[in-house]
Formats: structure tokens, C-alpha cells, sequence
């Protein structure tokens, strides 16, 4: 219980960091909606291939804008020496690690969440069905992309060119997620016809299962020198 | 560490010398022997000879990322410096016969397949282990500071280590056009001596590589930990 208790305190407190200055979400999601639109102009409107990337694009356009957010949530950190603060703090590194990212998994979640309508409108493609699915791919694939992305993120905000390293270790990392939301999604979008949103949901989940308790495991060596 | 100058000739043998003559002279034999007296294959003629240097460079960049996931581990629990000194060696040495891997695979597949490369579930495995492990390479040098480029790449290379099982066993577990895992038991007669001569001295010369890298890693921590040199008397 004290362990959940020191994880909720730490998301708690960077939620609120967002909520006073939401500028990191925002930021995010005029960068993704800039990709959403710049992949429809580059293919010229076409009314029979948007509808088909409209999925990739979603998850794509969002997994670039997180590299330039997961490491800002350690950036703030590390400004006036916050996160030595927080190492010292009776907190264990592991509820530290969960708090951050949970926190990060609804930073990249409302910005899907108010990307969703948008793509939908732009590249003209719906959910009609299936809506728990749909929910749970969009939810496990933040998850998916904050896990790694904060761990990775602690490491690369305290390095020399930091925004070349967060995407070079991490993109590789998340391909199984990436494709299996966005292959979730363009299914749904598409009628589902042969039943795969779920199957693809449940490798979402499998992926989250490692990477939050490999991650959560690691983590106090990332933090121990601070 | 003594204050006399580092002279690693007078610190230790290096036995991995042996290593790295064994492997060069079995490669070179191997290689001729399997080129020029083993016979064309039925189907396929003589492309298929490629695969004496493809299948065991494969082999060996598994088990050389599983020494880099060890010496990750090691180092992380133990913090002993020699250990990232192995896990810098065997990082670039599964990257380099992952390279060979990727590479002599596609050489494979042209003729044999129709093309290059294809979106197949073991072709795209391997190729983000590659990157994957790129990645780790890039963290050591971009990270100056030797201890948290020991931490750091220990953490990232046992992450990164979670694509090598899956590397593995994708044929099994996807539809592949790529065959399912190979064993010396595919092939009959001399082609069977061939791969395993072939497989043993890449294995020698990456453990060759390996050891000269850890005494590279070595040479650096002390030379980093010796006091700086007294300035020159310009005057």
C-alpha cells in the first residue's frame, strides 16, 4: 500500500506540473496533428490511400511528438536540481519510475484521445463497432510507448545530444507496439473483417507486461549516481 | 592503480592471440575448402555456399549478444569495470556479424528468393535488433562520463536483449518466408564439417575480438584514472 501510495503521489504531482502548464501537451499535439496533416497533403487528399495509413499515421504522428515530451519530463527535473531532491526523498526508485510513467501514459493519452476525431475527420475513416477494443489499444499503446520512453528518457535528458538519443533507442524498442496499435486500429477503422484488433490487443498487453516490470526493475540504476 | 605506466605486455599473457590465429587460419581453410571442393547444391548451385558464412555469423550474434546481456548484468549487480569492458567488446561484435548477417542474407535472397529484402517477420526482427543494439553503441558514445556509461549501457543492453529471443524464435512464431531455425543436421557430408568449422572460428575470432576490446576498455579506465601529466618546461 505504501508503495502504491508513493506511486500515486509521484503521478499526482506531474500531472499537476501539466495541469498548471499544460504547454508540454499541447506542444505534443500541434506537433502530431502537423505530421497528421503534412502525410495527407504529401499524398495528395487521396480518398482511397488515407483511409488505409490512417492508423499508421495516428501512431506514428504521436510516437514522434512523445520523443520530444518523454525526456522534457525529466528536463524539468533537472532544473535547480529537482531530481536529486526527488532520489532523496523516502521514496523507493521503482514508485518513482511508475509514478512518472503513469503519469506520461495520460500526457500521450489525451493527446491521442483529442488526435482520435481529427485523424477521423482528416483521412475520412470511423470506429463502428468494437469501442472497448478500440479504447484499449489506444490505452496500452501509451502505455506501451511511456515505459521504455521514461526510462530511456531519465537516461538521454542527462546526456550529451539527447535529442538524437531518445529516438535511437527507442524506436527500435517499441516496433512490436507500434505495429500492433497501429495494425489494431487500421483494423477497426477498416470493419475488422477478419477479427484481429483483439489479437493484436493482447500483444500490446504482453509487450506492457515486460517492458513496465523490466523497466521498473532497472530503473534504480539509472538514478543511482544522481 | 600503481603509479608506474601502464605496460599491459608485462600485466598479463595475451592468450586471446591464439584465439584470433586459430580463427583466421580455420575461416581461411574453411572457406576454401567450402568454395572450391564441396559440391554445387541441387536446386540452388552454387549461391547456396554463402550460407557457410551467413548461418554462423547468426549463430554467433545471438550467443555474442547473450555474453553482451551477462556482462550487462554482471556489471550492473557487481559494478566491476571490467565487465563493461566485455559488454562494450561483445556489443560491437554482434553488431558487426549482424551486419554480416544481414547483409549475406540479402546476397542470399536475390537469386534465390527474387529480391532483396521483404517485409518478413525474421528479416524485420533482425534488422531492429541491429538497430536496437545501435542504439546501446551510440548511448557509449555520446555518454562521456565512464561509470554512467557503464550503468547506463548495461541497463539499455539488457533491454535491448529482449529482441534477441524474439529474434530467434520469429520463424517459429510468425508465418516467415524465411526457413525455421538451421542446424549443421540440414546439410549432409562435407557441407556439415564446413558450417562447423566455419561456426567454431568465427566463434574464436569474436571471442579474439571480444578480449582485445575489453583490453582496450581496460587501457582507457586506467589511463583515465592516472593522474594527469606533469606540464612541459617550455621555458
Amino acid at each position: 500500500m505504501r508503495f502504491l501510495r508513493q506511486v500515486l503521489a509521484v503521478a499526482r504531482k506531474d500531472l499537476l506540473i501539466e495541469w498548471r502548464s499544460p504547454a508540454r501537451i499541447s506542444g505534443l499535439l500541434f506537433f502530431a496533428l502537423a505530421l497528421l496533416l503534412l502525410v495527407a497533403y504529401a499524398n495528395g487528399g487521396s480518398t482511397f490511400l488515407l483511409p488505409q495509413i490512417a492508423g499508421s499515421t495516428l501512431w506514428i504522428g504521436l510516437l514522434l511528438a512523445s520523443t520530444r515530451g518523454l525526456d522534457q519530463s525529466w528536463a524539468v527535473e533537472l532544473e535547480r536540481g529537482a531530481l536529486e531532491g526527488l532520489v532523496l526523498w523516502p521514496v523507493m526508485p521503482a514508485a518513482l519510475f511508475y509514478g512518472k510513467a503513469i503519469a506520461n501514459t495520460f500526457v500521450l493519452l489525451i493527446v491521442l484521445l483529442a488526435l482520435c476525431p481529427l485523424t477521423m475527420a482528416i483521412y475520412d475513416v470511423g470506429v463502428k463497432e468494437d469501442y472497448l477494443i478500440f479504447l484499449g489499444l489506444l490505452f496500452f499503446g501509451c502505455s506501451a510507448l511511456a515505459a521504455p520512453g521514461t526510462l530511456y528518457g531519465a537516461i538521454t535528458a542527462r546526456a550529451r545530444g539527447s535529442s538524437v538519443l531518445l529516438p535511437l533507442l527507442m524506436f527500435p524498442l517499441i516496433v512490436p507496439a507500434l505495429m500492433a496499435a497501429a495494425k489494431g486500429c487500421s483494423a477497426l477503422m477498416s470493419g475488422d473483417i477478419f477479427n484481429e484488433a483483439e489479437i493484436w490487443l493482447w500483444l500490446l498487453i504482453v509487450f506492457n507486461v515486460v517492458h513496465w516490470s523490466l523497466s521498473g526493475l532497472l530503473f534504480r540504476y539509472v538514478v543511482e549516481d544522481t | 592503480m600503481s603509479e608506474k605506466s601502464y605496460a599491459p605486455w608485462k600485466d598479463y599473457i595475451p592468450w586471446e592471440h591464439f584465439f584470433g590465429v586459430v580463427g583466421l587460419c580455420s575461416l581461411a581453410a574453411g572457406h576454401i575448402w567450402g568454395l572450391f571442393y564441396t559440391p554445387p547444391e541441387t536446386n540452388m548451385g552454387d549461391v547456396v555456399k554463402i550460407l557457410f558464412v551467413h548461418v554462423p555469423c547468426a549463430w554467433n550474434s545471438m550467443l555474442v549478444f547473450t555474453i553482451a546481456f551477462f556482462a550487462a548484468f554482471v556489471s550492473l549487480i557487481s559494478g566491476r569495470r571490467g565487465a563493461d569492458g566485455v559488454l562494450a567488446g561483445a556489443v560491437e561484435t554482434g553488431l558487426l556479424l549482424t551486419g554480416l548477417t544481414l547483409i549475406t542474407g540479402s546476397i542470399f535472397a536475390r537469386p534465390t528468393w527474387g529480391y532483396w529484402w521483404t517485409s518478413d517477420p525474421r528479416l524485420n526482427t533482425t534488422a531492429i535488433l541491429f538497430l536496437t543494439f545501435i542504439g546501446v553503441l551510440m548511448l557509449r558514445v555520446m555518454v562521456q562520463n565512464s561509470e554512467r556509461r557503464a550503468i547506463w549501457s548495461a541497463v539499455a543492453t539488457i533491454i535491448a536483449y529482449v529482441n534477441v529471443p524474439i529474434t530467434y524464435m520469429s520463424v517459429r512464431w510468425m508465418r516467415s518466408v524465411h526457413q525455421i531455425q538451421s542446424s549443421p543436421s540440414d546439410v549432409d557430408g562435407p557441407l556439415k564439417l564446413v558450417w562447423r568449422i566455419s561456426a567454431l572460428s568465427i566463434l574464436a575470432l569474436a571471442i579474439w575480438f571480444i578480449t582485445r576490446r575489453y583490453r582496450i576498455e581496460k587501457a582507457r579506465q586506467i589511463a583515465e584514472a592516472a593522474p594527469p601529466l606533469p606540464e612541459a618546461n617550455n621555458a
